[in-house]
């Protein structure tokens, strides 16, 4: 069965998760996979849809796009990679995202997640990184301690703790 | 000879700032101006609100030298009551869980983190220079640890364990913040 890929941009205030999902409940849509966050006071949703779907014009009071995908996709990572955590934190300044995740695009690096802040001048980044169990780990901190000095800012690139059971 | 009672309290240094990514240095105990400084670093902690500890960093001063008193926080169970060590040094740590941690030099935003429940911490009293020994568990072990990070010049951003695992700080949660 295809897919749609809906992205829901909107302004955070309480119900709105609930009036998006009752509108595709309500038209048969399942949601597979879904993630939610704020952005400086908006709300973002980005989900994974199968099934009817209603047309965007149903989503009042938010911001809507729908875009069809064929089915679920491999992703395909190595699946003897290893899972690392980067943290860079520092002053603001344009093209800090660019400048790190080229340097990990280099080494074959996989950002599975990301998140960034901006509080006042500080600017924190934090991704989780899948890399190719062949990358040599050393010269990649290496290359990622460059760009961060280039930055003015810290960057840390350690493991991932394995999760908790 | 001891700390005086009474110091004054500093201005609170915020990230991004160089004296927050650097290590500290180590400190002779019986130096007047360390002296004064443990005072200053209590002074700063008791006028901070909701503060637990916090680490000569913070204020300025590349000295290894922390404060501690958790005495009022809720998820305390071992309090050693208000401290403050110079040249700490954790000896064990054991039973890592994760949990939500704040800074006072990062406001604004909290992370979770790996940090062992369970520590051992030695160093020197400021001003006599006894040697003093602190068992630690629960939250003053947290907040035990993420000082002695401030003296390395790590933030609790750099422990986070996951991408989204930093968040900005609830107004009612900021508190915890060390």
């Amino acid at each position: 069965m295809g897919l749609s890929a809906i992205t829901v941009l909107g302004v955070d205030r309480p119900g709105t998760i609930a009036e998006v999902t009752a509108v595709l409940a309500g038209c048969g849509a399942n949601v597979e996979d879904s993630a939610m966050t704020l952005l400086g006071g908006h709300v973002a949703m980005m989900l994974l849809v199968s099934g009817g779907l209603p047309p965007a014009s149903a989503f009042p009071g938010v911001a809507v796009t729908v875009t069809d995908v064929e089915s679920r996709r491999d992703s395909g990572r190595d699946p003897d990679g290893l899972g690392y955590v980067l943290t860079l934190h520092g002053p603001d300044r344009p093209g800090i995202i660019s400048a790190v995740s080229a340097v990990l695009a280099g080494a074959g690096g996989d950002i599975t997640g990301m998140t960034s802040r901006l509080c006042g001048r500080l600017y924190v980044l934090i991704a989780d990184v899948r890399l190719p169990e062949a990358v040599d780990v050393a010269d990649l901190m290496c290359r990622l301690a460059a760009v961060g000095a280039g930055l003015g800012s810290e960057i840390t690139f350690r493991p991932a703790e394995p999760d908790v059971l | 000879m001891g700390v005086p009672a009474s110091g004054t309290p500093r201005e609170l240094i915020a990230a991004p700032h160089p004296v927050l990514s650097a290590r500290a240095l180590p400190v002779d105990p019986a130096d007047p101006g360390v002296v004064v400084a443990a005072a200053d670093l209590l002074a700063t902690m008791r006028r901070a609100r909701h503060c637990t500890g916090l680490a000569a960093p913070q204020i300025g001063l590349g000295w290894r030298l922390l404060s501690v008193d958790v005495s009022l926080h809720p998820g305390a169970r071992s309090c050693a009551g208000e401290l403050v060590v110079a040249n700490p040094r954790l000896v064990a740590a054991s039973r890592w869980e994760p949990a939500r941690e704040g800074c006072l030099s990062v406001p604004g935003l909290t992370g979770d983190v790996l940090r062992a429940t369970r520590i051992t911490v030695r160093g020197e009293r400021p001003g006599s220079g006894a040697p003093v020994t602190i068992d630690a568990d629960a939250f003053e072990a947290r907040c035990i640890q993420h000082q002695l990070d401030h003296l390395d010049g790590v933030l609790f951003l750099d422990r986070v364990i996951r991408a989204w695992a930093v968040r900005r700080a609830e107004p009612a949660t900021e508190p915890t913040g060390e």
